[in-house]
């Protein structure tokens, strides 16, 4: 489904990611752990199309589609979700009001007719239950003055409404209370199909008992030096991330 | 100015202004027309606002003047009723008022009726109570030579007046039609009254049908809004291409009054000038001018504002905000004035500015003279682009580049269009701003 080569990327004339290869295929859930500033947030944006990213090598498919060609919209449409690690506020925008203009932007992409009000509605509702969102929340303003928990749980709820085909989950996790995180995994959980994939960023084993991962990658600047399966996180935990650098400077001065 | 253009009227007014005024002769009470000769002296004296006139520095007014041979205009040829239609508000349950070139025509009027309500022409209300008390009394006019020329030789207008006690049940709907086949200069003149505890919610309109004919409105608008009275006072200017305007409010607010000014400018007329200006007269009243201007092309909007704090214990909330297209230009001005004897004045001003037009451009200036010492008052002013972070986050859900701007610039006049407490109205205007966005 995502075929990620060799990705170079720069922010402002700095080198941010270094060669990243990664594979995603239908069904599976990837998770990325690395230090802070490793270059997650980074991989992220470049997927959803930040502009103030550069590419400066390697390429990135979507079911066979030059992702790196579309605009951060056509990314959306074509079904790539990211839940930001700190999403915006944006007064005046009605919660409401940007889902549905998302929405029917993305039918209207694949020839599918606007959502009836009363269609529209009863999606809301069902989507609202699944990740536990307060229905008071719907019609504020985007994001405007909620609690960094309330927010997180927002980008799901997004998630689920939109009902993309690869979701990148930014340290969702952060920020949310226990009973908020077993909330949100079991969402996330219920979402989990064989026609879609996800890639969970967090610097915690503990979301990773809810959402077991098929796969865990450690990045380390800007670039994915160790995968394994669900143990590597626990090692993680334990261990931390040096032993993992030393290993790469041991391999790198041979 | 080059001697071979004809200029009727512009040349008239820099020569001859006396030879126009003897052409006016309604309303034409002794009173009236020895306040029309003060008046006319006075426009004399001051002679038209040129850029060295300090409120008028961003404002080519004479530019404007020059661009048509105008002819003053002071009467109105009957106007089909689809003309006034054509500024309806789907859904405003509300009183009708239409006006052609100020002259009010009762058939396509539906006027509120009832005790206390006086409602009709200028014309025929000049020796009316409120009339005779109030009539070019707000003394903010005296220094702004187009209202000179207004008092001088307006023909006709609106009045209002409601008893003491009296509430309209609904808004007026006043629709302004300025209609003209010749090049026409036209300057209606208003009074609208309201006595202790009288509420009302008046809505402005315009209209200017013809395309090829181009009408220079210099309209005044008094309002009275006595003590503990409430007025509501919309002005939407959604003009023509072939339209340019001055439309000068000049307030007066009593004790306990409560006064809520909105001028909402979007893309049409080339020229806008609004003077927007309060006296406080009384002690407790509260004011609120909130303006909003979509502009686009080569449009020119300035908003001058005057909060003029008499008395003690006044709050003033002014919130002007613009989203300025293209190669449009805007100019605030917001000046406050706080009298020595004004103590616990509340006086805020905001301008923020979106400018999203590669020429777009604004002139803004907050003028706060202050001479009482225990005031609270503040201005503020921004001028900006898009944030990109929520241009980003809303593209990322799929929502493309003209739609995103479309939520952000409703996002952005929300909090103006939000006060807005005639529902109709508001809904109307959100979806005239998304269309503008659309296109
Ligand atoms: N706009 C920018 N300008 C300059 N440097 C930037 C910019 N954005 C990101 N960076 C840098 O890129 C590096 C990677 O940042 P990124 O946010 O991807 O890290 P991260 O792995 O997500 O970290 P964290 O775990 O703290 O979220 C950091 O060194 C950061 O300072
Ligand atoms: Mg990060």
């Amino acid at each position: 489904m995502l075929t990620i080569k060799n990705l170079h990327a720069e922010v402002e004339g700095k080198k941010i990611l270094k060669g990243i290869n990664l594979e995603i295929n239908k069904g599976e859930m990837h998770a990325i752990m690395g230090p802070n500033g490793s270059g997650k947030s980074s991989l992220a944006s470049v997927l959803a199309g930040r502009d103030n990213y550069t590419v400066t090598e390697g390429e990135v498919w979507f079911n066979g589609k030059n992702l790196l060609d579309l605009s951060p919209e056509d990314r959306a449409r074509e079904g790539v979700f990211l839940a930001f690690q700190y999403p915006v506020e944006i007064p005046g925008v009605s919660n409401l009001n940007f889902l549905k203009t998302a929405l029917n932007e993305i039918r209207a992409y694949k020839g599918l007719p606007a959502l009836e009000a009363r269609e529209f509605l009863k999606l809301t509702k069902e989507k609202q239950q699944l990740v536990d969102f307060h229905s008071n929340l719907m019609n504020r303003s985007l994001n405007e003055g909620f609690s960094g928990g309330e927010k997180k749980r927002n980008e799901i709820f997004q998630l689920a409404m939109l009902d993309p085909q690869l979701a990148i989950l930014d340290e969702t996790d952060s920020g949310l209370d226990i009973d908020a995180l077993r909330i949100v995994s079991s969402g996330v959980n219920k979402l989990r199909d064989a026609e879609k994939s996800f890639v969970v960023i967090t610097h915690y084993q503990r979301l990773l008992e809810y959402i077991i991962p098929d796969f865990v990658h450690v990045l380390y600047n800007g670039r994915i030096i160790k995968t394994g399966t669900k143990e590597l996180a626990l090692e993680l935990e334990e261990r931390g991330y040096d032993w993992l650098k030393e290993e790469l400077h041991l391999k790198e001065s041979v | 100015m080059t001697s071979d253009m004809i200029l009727p009227f512009y040349q008239a007014l820099t020569a001859d202004v006396t030879a126009l005024a003897a052409q006016v002769t309604v309303p034409s009470t002794d009173a009236v027309q020895s306040i029309r000769r003060k008046a006319l002296e006075r426009f004399t004296a001051m002679g038209l606002p040129t850029l060295k006139t300090e409120a008028w520095r961003y404002s080519n007014i004479q530019r404007y003047l020059k661009e048509f041979p105008y002819e003053l205009l002071n009467n109105a040829a009957p106007v089909a009723p689809t003309v006034a239609q054509q500024a309806a508000i789907p859904e405003l349950d509300c009183y009708r008022v239409v006006l052609v070139n100020g002259h009010l025509q009762a058939d396509q009027s539906t006027l509120p009726e009832g005790k206390g309500i006086t409602i009709g022409a200028m014309s025929a209300y000049a020796d009316a109570p409120g009339f005779v008390t109030y009539f070019n009394q707000q003394h903010h006019l005296e220094t702004e030579s187009l209202a000179q020329l207004n008092t001088a030789l307006f023909a006709d207008g609106l009045y209002i007046e409601l008893a003491a006690n009296t509430v309209l049940d609904r808004p007026i709907h006043v629709i302004h039609v300025y209609s003209c086949t010749a090049h026409s200069f036209i300057q209606p003149r208003h009074l609208w009254v309201l006595n202790r505890n009288a509420a009302a919610t008046i809505i402005e309109s315009s209209v200017h049908p013809e395309t090829t004919a181009v009408a220079f409105a210099n309209s005044v608008v008094e309002t009275v809004v006595q003590e503990n009275a409430e007025l509501w006072h919309y002005c939407v200017q959604q003009g023509e291409d072939s339209f340019r305007e001055v439309s000068t409010t000049a307030a007066q607010q009593f004790k306990d009054s409560r006064y809520h000014h909105f001028s909402v400018t979007l893309p049409g007329t080339p020229f806008t000038r609004n003077n927007t200006s309060v006296a406080l007269n009384g002690s407790h009243t509260e004011t609120n001018l909130n303006g909003l201007y979509i502009t686009n092309k080569h449009q020119h909007v300035d908003n001058h504002t005057f909060m003029d704090h008499i008395m003690p214990d006044c709050n003033s909330n002014e919130l002007y905000k613009g989203v300025l297209l293209d190669d449009s230009n805007g100019v605030f001005t917001g000046k406050i004035l706080v009298h020595q004897e004004a103590q616990k004045t509340n006086a805020f001003q905001q301008n923020n500015n979106l400018l999203l037009g590669s020429k777009a451009d604004i002139n803004s200036q907050p003028q706060l003279e202050i001479y009482a010492d225990d005031v609270k008052c503040s201005h503020g002013f921004t001028a900006g682009q898009f944030s990109e972070e929520s241009m980003f986050y809303l593209r990322s859900r799929g929502i493309g580049e003209e739609a995103a701007k479309a939520l952000m610039v409703n996002a952005f006049s929300h909090d103006i269009t939000d006060a807005i407490h005639v529902p109709a109205l508001q809904h109307f205007l959100q979806e005239q701003i998304a269309e503008i966005m659309n296109n």
